[in-house]
C-alpha cells in the first residue's frame, strides 16, 4: 500500500488503485444484475424486469452465471483489502459514537483508517452473505439433481436465499445512499480514484495522517 | 364454462318454463384408481406415452415388477410396484399409479415465480405452460408428491395435464380409456368420490380389509385425482405416498410472511436514506480547518 504514491502530484490524494475501481465495478455492475433479475423472481409486481432484461428464461439463466461473475469479484476483493478490513481497538468507540456519525456531527467520531468500521461491515457483510449465497445458489441452480430424500436442501435453499439477499439490499441502500449522496466526492473516489486532500482528512484522518508521516519519511 | 354462452335462461313470449332452466352443472372433475383391481399391466403407460406423442422409456431390472424407478419428463404416468408385508405374514403386491394428483391447493403453483407458466382450470385440472415456464425448478419445491420433471433439453419442466387437451373436448384421459380391468374412472368429482367411497366400504365389509378407504387429502384441499387403498392408514406402502401431504412449510414461509417483510424492508431503507438527507444532509468537509493548518492553499 505505501508502495503507491498516494499523494499526488496534483495535490490531491489517490483514494482508490485502477485494480481496485475495476474490481469494485466488476461486483457492483454484476450485483445490480442479479439484484434486478432476482427481485424479478421474488414478487409478480416485479417479474417485468426480467421481460426488460431480455426475457425471463434468460434473465433465469444468467442469473447464476453472473453469480459466478460476482463472487470472483468478491474473491478478489478479498484478496486486496482483507488485510485492511480487520477490527480494531478504535473500532468499538466509533460504533458508541454511531449516533453522531448518523447526525452528520463528525467532530464527535473518532478518526478513521483507510476504511471506517462501517464500510468493515459493509466488506465482511458483503462477503459472508455472497458464500451463503452462492451455496444455496448452487442448490437452486441444479433443483433436478437434488433427490428426493435430501429435499430439506432445496427447501432450506428457498428460504436462505432470498433472506441473505435481503441482508445484501440493506447493506447496498447505504452504501449506495452513502457513496452518491450523503458523502460528496466517494463515487469520484471509485470512479477517477482520487479525492481532495480536505476529503481525505476529514472523512479518514488517521488514515491521511499517516500518508503525510510516510511521505514526510521519504 | 365455455356452454355459458349458449344457455338460455329467459325466452320471449314463451308459454311455460325455459327448457333446462335450473340445471347445475359440476366442472370439478376427477380420476379414481382402485388400487385393489389395478393388475399392474401398464396399459395405461402405453396410452399416455401414445397420447402425448414420447417415445416408451428404456427399461431398468431390479429384481422386481418395477420397470423404471421413477416417472421421468416425457413418461408422466408409472405404475408403483411395492411387495407389502401384512401384520399376518402375507404377502402383498401393492400397485399404484404414480402421477400428477392435481392438487385443489397446488404447492408447484404457489412456488412458480414466472406469469401464467402455472395454471388451474376451474374443472380443477392443475397444468404447465411450458411457454411461460422460464425452468427455474421452483415448482419442485413446491410440489408435496415429487411430481415435476425437468427436461434437461428443453430446459424446463413438465407433468401429466390429466389430458386437459381430451377432457376440454369431452373426452375422458387416455389413461382411463386403455385400462382393462375398470380401476380407472373419471367423472365429476362428487360422482367419483362416491364412487371411491362405495367400494372402500365394499372392501371394508365383504373383502376383509378393515382399514380400506379413500385417498383424497384435506392438506391440499383435496386432489384431482384419488385413491382407492386396501390400508388408508399406511399410504406410505404405496410407493412413498405422504401421509398427510401439504405445501412445505418453507414455501408458504417464503411466499406469504418472508415476501411481505422483504418488501416493506426494501421500502423502509429506500424511503429511510431519503429522509436522513432532507434531515441532516451531506456530510460537510472539512476545508477550513486544513487551510488553517496550511496544508491546502
Amino acid at each position: 500500500m505505501s508502495r503507491e504514491p498516494y499523494l499526488l502530484p496534483n495535490g490531491r490524494v489517490l483514494r482508490y488503485t485502477f485494480r481496485e475501481r475495476l474490481v469494485h465495478w466488476l461486483a457492483g455492475v454484476s450485483y445490480v444484475y442479479l439484484l434486478l433479475t432476482g427481485l424479478a423472481f421474488w414478487s409478480p409486481w416485479l417479474f417485468w424486469i426480467a421481460v426488460v432484461l431480455g426475457s425471463p428464461t434468460i434473465s433465469r439463466a444468467f442469473h447464476p452465471w453472473i453469480g459466478i461473475v460476482f463472487l470472483i469479484a468478491v474473491c478478489l476483493m478479498y484478496s486486496m483489502w482483507a488485510a485492511q478490513m480487520g477490527e480494531t481497538s478504535a473500532d468499538k468507540a466509533w460504533w458508541q459514537a454511531i449516533g453522531h456519525y448518523i447526525r452528520n456531527e463528525d467532530r464527535q467520531v473518532p478518526s478513521a483508517d483507510r476504511f471506517n468500521p462501517g464500510q468493515k461491515l459493509l466488506f465482511w457483510g458483503f462477503f459472508w452473505n455472497a458464500i451463503v449465497l452462492l451455496l444455496s445458489g448452487l442448490i437452486l441452480w441444479f433443483p433436478q439433481s437434488i433427490p428426493w430424500n435430501l429435499r430439506f436442501l432445496h427447501l432450506a435453499a428457498v428460504l436462505i436465499h432470498p433472506i441473505s439477499t435481503l441482508l445484501t439490499i440493506a447493506l447496498f441502500i447505504i452504501h449506495v445512499y452513502m457513496g452518491t449522496a450523503m458523502e460528496r466526492g466517494a463515487f469520484g473516489s471509485v470512479i477517477r480514484g482520487d479525492v481532495s486532500r480536505a476529503w481525505a482528512d476529514t472523512h479518514h484522518h488517521s488514515w491521511y495522517q499517516q500518508l503525510l508521516r510516510d511521505s514526510a519519511r521519504k | 364454462m365455455s356452454q355459458a354462452s349458449t344457455e338460455i335462461i329467459r325466452i320471449s313470449a314463451h308459454a311455460g318454463p325455459v327448457p333446462g332452466a335450473g340445471i347445475d352443472r359440476e366442472f370439478q372433475v376427477c380420476k379414481l384408481v382402485d388400487t385393489t383391481t389395478c393388475i399392474g399391466c401398464k396399459a395405461c403407460e402405453v396410452a399416455c406415452l401414445e397420447w402425448n406423442g414420447y417415445p416408451f422409456s428404456e427399461t431398468t431390472f431390479a429384481n422386481t415388477y418395477q420397470t423404471m424407478p421413477e416417472t421421468t419428463w416425457n413418461y408422466w404416468n408409472l405404475i408403483k410396484f411395492n411387495e407389502h408385508e401384512r401384520a399376518d405374514g402375507s404377502l402383498m403386491l401393492l400397485m399404484r399409479k404414480d402421477q400428477c394428483m392435481h392438487c385443489e391447493d397446488p404447492g408447484c403453483l404457489a412456488a412458480c415465480p414466472a406469469d401464467g407458466a402455472i395454471v388451474q382450470y376451474a374443472n380443477g385440472i392443475v397444468d404447465f405452460q411450458e411457454a411461460h415456464c422460464i425452468g427455474c425448478g421452483y415448482c419442485i419445491s413446491g410440489c408435496p408428491f415429487n411430481i415435476p420433471r425437468f427436461s434437461p433439453a428443453a430446459r424446463k419442466v413438465f407433468k401429466c395435464t390429466l389430458c386437459n387437451d381430451r377432457v376440454s373436448q369431452g373426452l375422458e384421459p387416455a389413461c382411463i380409456k386403455a385400462c382393462p380391468t375398470g380401476c380407472l374412472h373419471f367423472g365429476t368429482k362428487t360422482e367419483m368420490k362416491e364412487l371411491a367411497e362405495t367400494r372402500a366400504q365394499q372392501l371394508r365389509d365383504q373383502s376383509g380389509f378393515p382399514d380400506a378407504g379413500v385417498y383424497d387429502p384435506a392438506g391440499v384441499s383435496g386432489t384431482h385425482v384419488i385413491y382407492v387403498l386396501h390400508d388408508a392408514k399406511n399410504p406410505e406402502a404405496y410407493g412413498g405416498l405422504p401421509k398427510d401431504p401439504h405445501i412445505p412449510w418453507a414455501v408458504q414461509l417464503w411466499k406469504k410472511p418472508l415476501k411481505w417483510i422483504g418488501n416493506l424492508g426494501i421500502i423502509a431503507g429506500v424511503v429511510g436514506v431519503f429522509v436522513h438527507y432532507l434531515r441532516f444532509g451531506p456530510k460537510v468537509v472539512r476545508e477550513d480547518e486544513l487551510r488553517s493548518h496550511g496544508e491546502i492553499k
